[in-house]
C-alpha cells in the first residue's frame, strides 16, 4: 500500500498514509463484525436454549446490535459521586483500545498484514497482558465493593493463564522457528505426516497444545465458563456495575473484539490462518482472508457453544486448572516438543 | 522525521510520567504513571532497534510486575494526612539518596564520555549482526558464551521461589480442603435419593 500512495507523495508521508489507511481498513470492518458477532452469539445461545433470540429489529433481527448501540449512545453517562472521575472514564477506553491494538500483527492473507514485525507473537502477548488494566482500573476507580472484588479476581485470573499461554506459544515458536506471524502461518503448510493438512493442530504433538490454548483463551478473555469477573450471582455485574451508556458499551465491544482476537489467534497459530485446511490446489481459489474468517467463525461458534452449555467454574477450580493442570502439562510439552525437534530437525 | 518526532514524543511523555510517579499524592496514581513510563521506555527501545527488549519490558514489567504492584497498592488504606506528616522527617534521607543517585549518573555519563567504558568495539565485532533478528542474536550469545551465568540466574530464581514458599507456608489445623479426584469420581447415584413421600408425611433421610 505504501507504493500505491508513493505515487503522489514522498516515501515517509506515503508510509504514514498507508499505515493510517491500513488501521482504518482493519478497525472499521472489525467494529462491524463485532456488532454482527454479538448478534450471532445471541442467536446461537438462544438456539441452544430453545428460544428464538433477537428477531424483531430488521430482517431476522439482524439490526439488533445497531439498535442497542443507538440506545446506549442516547443514554446519559452516570458517574458515581465517590468515583475517581478521570480513571473511571479512562478504563473503558483502555479496554477498547487494547482490544483493537493486537489486530496489527494478524495476517489476513499472504503479505496482508499491517505490521510485519519480527516479534509479532511477543507483541500479541504484550498487548494481551495490557488488557487486565481496563478491568482493574475500572474496579478501583468505581469505589464500590463488587467492582473491586471483580478487579482482584481479574488480575489474578489473567496473570495465571498468561503463564501457560506463554509456554503453549513457545511450542508453536519452536516448531515454526520464528516469532513472525506470517512465517508461523507459512510454516504450517503441508505440516503433517501425510503432508496434506495445513495446520499445527493436525500434528499429534501439538494438538493437545491447541486444545489448551482454546481453553486458556476462554479464561484470558473472561468468557464463560471462566467469567468470574462478572459472575452476576455473586458480584452483580462485576467491574461494569457502576458503568452506564457509552462507557458500558465500550466494555461490551472491547470484550467481543477480544474474543474475536482469541479466535483469530487460535486459527492463525494452530489451524493454518489464511491457508486452506487441506493442501489441494482448487481450495486456493477461495481467497485467504475468507479462509481466516471461516476459521474465526468456527472458533467463535465453539466459544458460544461452551458459553451456552458449560456451568461457571468456582474460583478455586479456576486457579487449580491454571496452576496445577495447565502449567505443568504445557511445561512438559515444551520439553517434549524441543526434544523431538532436537532429534528430528537438528539431528543431535 | 517520523522517527525524530516519535523519539521526542516517547521521551517527553516518559519524563513527565516518571516525575508524576513521585509527585502524585495517591499511590495508585503513582503506579499508573509508572506503567505509562514503562510503556514509553518500550517505545524508545523499539526506536533503538531492540524490539525484543521492548516487548519483554511490556510483558514482564507492565503485564506482570506492575499488576502485582497495583494489586497491593489498591488494597492500602490511604491516610493522606499521615502521608504528609512523615515528609519533613524523611526529607534529609531523601535528599541524600537523590544526591547519591545523581552522583552515580554523572559518574557513569562522564566515564562513557571519556571513553572509560567500551560500548562495543569500533570495528563492530561486538555489535549485533545486521542480518539476524535480535532474538537470534541474544540467543546465540546467551546459550553459548554466557550459558553458566544464565543457568546460575535460573537456579538462584528457583531457590528464591522455593524459599518464599517455604517461609510463607504454614500448616493450619481444621482446614477442609478440596479433594478434587474424589469430587470428580462422585456420581449422582451416591449423592441423590429419589423419594415419593405421601402428602403431609415428609421425608426421613
Amino acid at each position: 500500500m505504501t507504493e500505491f500512495f508513493g505515487q503522489w507523495m514522498p516515501y515517509e508521508w506515503a508510509w504514514l498514509t498507508a499505515t493510517i489507511a491500513g488501521i482504518l481498513l482493519i478497525a472499521l470492518p472489525l467494529m462491524l463484525s463485532v456488532a454482527m458477532i454479538i448478534y450471532a452469539d445471541r442467536k446461537i445461545w438462544a438456539a441452544m436454549a430453545l428460544r428464538r433470540g433477537p428477531n424483531v429489529v430488521g430482517p431476522w433481527g439482524l439490526l439488533q446490535s445497531f439498535a442497542d448501540g443507538l440506545k446506549v449512545m442516547l443514554q446519559e453517562t452516570i458517574i458515581p459521586a465517590a468515583a475517581n472521575k478521570g480513571l473511571f472514564l479512562i478504563a473503558p477506553i483502555i479496554t477498547f483500545t487494547v482490544a483493537l491494538m493486537a489486530w496489527a500483527v494478524i495476517p489476513f492473507n499472504s503479505g496482508a498484514i499491517l505490521a510485519d514485525i519480527n516479534v509479532g507473537l511477543l507483541y500479541v502477548l504484550a498487548i494481551s497482558s495490557l488488557g487486565v488494566y481496563g478491568t482493574v482500573i475500572a474496579g478501583w476507580a468505581s469505589n464500590s465493593k463488587y467492582p473491586f472484588f471483580s478487579a482482584m479476581r481479574a488480575s489474578a485470573q489473567m496473570i495465571s493463564y498468561e503463564v501457560s499461554i506463554g509456554f503453549i506459544l513457545i511450542c508453536v515458536v519452536l516448531w515454526a522457528d520464528s516469532f513472525n506471524m506470517n512465517a508461523i502461518v507459512l510454516a504450517q503448510r503441508e505440516h503433517n505426516i501425510l503432508g496434506i493438512f495445513n495446520g499445527f493442530g493436525f500434528n499429534p504433538l501439538l494438538f493437545p497444545m491447541a486444545v489448551m490454548f482454546l481453553i486458556s483463551g476462554m479464561a484470558e478473555t473472561q468468557r464463560a465458563p471462566f467469567d468470574l469477573t462478572e459472575a452476576e450471582s455473586e458480584l452483580v455485574a462485576g467491574y461494569q456495575t457502576e458503568y452506564s451508556s457509552m462507557a458500558f458499551a465500550l466494555y461490551w465491544l472491547g470484550e467481543y473484539a477480544n474474543v474475536l482476537l482469541m479466535c483469530a489467534l487460535n486459527a492463525t497459530l494452530f489451524w493454518g490462518g489464511w491457508l486452506p485446511p487441506i493442501e489441494w490446489a482448487p481450495l486456493y481459489l477461495i481467497p485467504g482472508w475468507l479462509w481466516l474468517f471461516i476459521k474465526i467463525f468456527v472458533f467463535f461458534f465453539i466459544f458460544s457453544w461452551v458459553k451456552a452449555t458449560v456451568p461457571r467454574y468456582r474460583y478455586d477450580q479456576l486457579m487449580r486448572l491454571g496452576w496445577k493442570v495447565f502449567l505443568p502439562v504445557s511445561l512438559g510439552f515444551v520439553v517434549l516438543v524441543s526434544g523431538y525437534l532436537m532429534l528430528t530437525r537438528y539431528g543431535a | 522525521m517520523i522517527q525524530l518526532f516519535a523519539f521526542y514524543l516517547f521521551a517527553a511523555i516518559m519524563l513527565v510520567a516518571a516525575s508524576l510517579t513521585i509527585l502524585s499524592r495517591n499511590p495508585v496514581h503513582s503506579v499508573l504513571w509508572l506503567i505509562v513510563a514503562f510503556f514509553n521506555a518500550a517505545g524508545l527501545m523499539v526506536l533503538l532497534g531492540a524490539e525484543f527488549i521492548a516487548m519483554l519490558l511490556v510483558i514482564v514489567y507492565v503485564g506482570a510486575v506492575a499488576v502485582l504492584f497495583l494489586f497491593v497498592v489498591m488494597m492500602l488504606d490511604i491516610d493522606f494526612a499521615e502521608l504528609r506528616a512523615g515528609f519533613i522527617r524523611n526529607f534529609p534521607l531523601g535528599i541524600l539518596l537523590a544526591a547519591v543517585l545523581a552522583g552515580e549518573l554523572l559518574l557513569g555519563l562522564g566515564a562513557v564520555g571519556k571513553g572509560g567504558i567500551a560500548l562495543g568495539t569500533p570495528d563492530g565485532s561486538a555489535a549485533v549482526p545486521a542480518d539476524i533478528s535480535n532474538i537470534q542474536a541474544i540467543g546465540q550469545l546467551l546459550y553459548t558464551k554466557y550459558l553458566f551465568l544464565f543457568e546460575a540466574a535460573g537456579i538462584i530464581l528457583l531457590v528464591a521461589m522455593v524459599g518464599a514458599i517455604v517461609l510463607t507456608h504454614r500448616k493450619r489445623p481444621g482446614v477442609r480442603g478440596q479433594n478434587v479426584p474424589r469430587q470428580n469420581a462422585r456420581r449422582p447415584e451416591e449423592a441423590t435419593v429419589n423419594m415419593q413421600p405421601e402428602v403431609g408425611k415428609g421425608v426421613q433421610l
